[in-house]
């Protein structure tokens, strides 16, 4: 028997459980190192920079900008089949890391490199909200 | 004269059967394509020492030994996408002028065609295999990223922004790609097509449409490289090493440092300052063709033309038989075959390029190629500089 195709969920485990906590408090949370002081995405348990252990996780602005898109015609993922044509986009959040995510709010056909975004979230599951962006206004 | 010039040579070059392989199995591909390589060169399996391979999850170095009857002193299953095979043939090099093994065979095999008929898991990179901790969490998949083409779209859609590219600058690679194939009677797809049919064809991921593509198929192949004492022995003229180098940045598009960027930069200089060549030096140029973006951003970072320049240096067809670049000669991933990972055909054309024995398509003179692999989301690269007598 085929299974009906879900979306594929994070696997949510300790190394980047805060990021997803924070994401269901509608919080973008990233890591900075307290030695080096530089920023990263996606979560570590060490500073990818420096390999200090001495990181923290803190609030990001939530504003950025889009590096780059795609407008994905057939789907990536069969999950997906009911969403296309849907954006796929490589946001740059003013910390200056960058991070998968989907531009919302916005047409496809008017989002362009480099357009101002703000992080929406949306609640998936009553356990997990994701990070989506939306023009800012 | 840098420390691997004229170390080692390949000698033995082939394909096995291509396009559709209905029951043949990886491991087959394989077998077919190592014993045509072992007639190209004039050896038998005894003669070989060194065995390295890749592939998408099984049919590893022990199974392919093992399958062969292989049982090496040396071997290497780097795998970092279709760019693996010239950094095989790179690492085979260094091992031969150490003094590790005399003659290694390099040998890939993959069937996605024939694996969708049989319903098995599928290379080509797509989502869902790996490890689900680290960074696969936050590769694009909660978002709908697929197979390669969502990452290389993402590219060009980059390059677009930075440096005005146009879709139709990318559809010029398809079209001279294909004129190639024409030419190539081991080729795929081997009717003509032009700019607009290549605009007119569906999207597939903006701003990439289908005949920005390359082909889904079967295919096997294999390079044998043996020393330079050995290599002179042999019935066809060696192809040297001249020069090598390999480099990788990242796995997942979304961590590429810049999206214009790829690891070619570092690899090709590593190559040209090793073979102590200039670009001008090059008479046949290979480079993996997953995509029309990957070309353009190949031929920039291969310091062909300056970054940014790759749209106008492929247009009014400079790259077609008869222009002034010639390019992919084979007719490419794009139109001669593409088996999820590409890499082992660029050598296996540049050397017959090099030996001459490549009928209406072969370049008038060629002596000195270069073949680059691009591998993963433009995450690996590795260059080989080769050269006949």
């Amino acid at each position: 028997m085929q299974q009906p195709m879900r979306k594929p969920l994070p696997f949510v485990y300790d190394e980047n459980r805060p990021f997803w906590d924070g994401a269901k408090k509608h919080q973008l949370l990233i890591q900075k190192c307290k030695d080096c002081g530089k920023f990263q995405f996606y979560p570590r348990s060490m500073c990818m920079h420096c390999l200090s252990e001495n990181i923290e996780w803190v609030k990001a602005s939530g504003k950025g900008k889009v590096y780059s898109f795609t407008i994905a015609h057939r789907p990536g993922n069969p999950a997906f089949a009911a969403d296309v044509p849907y954006n796929i986009a490589i946001i740059e959040l003013e910390e200056g890391v960058r991070m998968p995510s989907k531009v919302v709010d916005c047409k496809n056909e008017d989002i362009k490199c480099d357009m101002p975004v703000e992080v929406v979230f949306r609640d998936e599951t009553p356990e997990l909200a994701i990070p989506y962006f939306r023009p800012t206004k | 004269m840098g420390s691997l010039t004229r170390k080692a040579a390949i000698v033995g070059v082939a394909e096995s059967d291509i396009g559709s392989t209905p029951g043949k199995s990886p491991l087959e591909l394989m077998a077919q394509a190592t014993r045509r390589a072992l007639d190209d060169a004039g050896l038998t399996k005894d003669d070989i020492d060194g065995l390295c391979t890749a592939s998408f999850g099984s049919n590893g170095v022990l199974e392919v030994g093992e399958y062969l009857q292989i049982r090496p002193r040396f071997c290497d299953s780097t795998q970092f996408g279709g760019s693996s095979f010239e950094a095989h043939v790179g690492h085979a090099a260094a091992a031969i002028a150490a003094g590790l093994c005399e003659t290694v065979l390099v040998v890939m095999g993959t069937t996605n065609v024939a694996d969708r008929k049989l319903n098995m898991p599928r290379g080509g990179g797509g989502p869902g295999g790996g490890d689900p901790r680290g960074g696969s969490n936050f590769s694009g998949r909660l978002y709908g990223l697929g197979g390669p083409v969502n990452s290389y779209a993402m590219a060009a859609t980059r390059h677009m922004h930075q440096y005005g590219t146009t879709s139709k600058q990318l559809a010029e690679i398809a079209v001279a790609t294909r004129k190639w194939a024409t030419l190539n009677p081991k080729a795929l797809m081997r009717f003509p097509i032009t700019i607009e049919d290549v605009l007119n064809s569906p999207m597939i991921s903006y701003p990439l449409h289908l005949l920005d593509c390359c082909l889904v198929t079967d295919a096997g192949g294999a390079v044998i490289v043996t020393t330079p004492e050995r290599a002179m022995s042999l019935k066809k003229k060696p192809v040297w090493i001249l020069g090598y180098g390999e480099h990788f940045t990242h796995n997942s598009l979304m961590y590429m440092p810049d999206l214009t960027v790829t690891p070619a930069r570092v690899s090709g200089e590593a190559a040209f300052k090793m073979a102590g060549l200039t670009r001008k030096d090059i008479d046949v140029v290979e480079v993996y063709d997953s995509f029309t973006i990957t070309v353009l951003l190949e031929l920039e970072d291969l310091g062909f033309c300056k970054k940014g320049e790759g749209g106008a240096f492929v247009s009014k067809q400079r790259t077609a038989p008869g222009g002034a670049f010639p390019l992919n000669t084979s007719g490419g991933g794009l139109s001669y075959t593409h088996p999820g990972m590409y890499g082992i055909f660029l050598l296996i054309e540049a050397a017959r390029q090099l030996r001459g024995e490549c009928g209406e398509r072969q370049v008038k003179g060629a002596k000195i190629g270069l073949a680059n692999g691009c591998g993963g989301a433009l995450s690996s690269c590795a260059t080989v500089i080769m050269g006949s007598d």
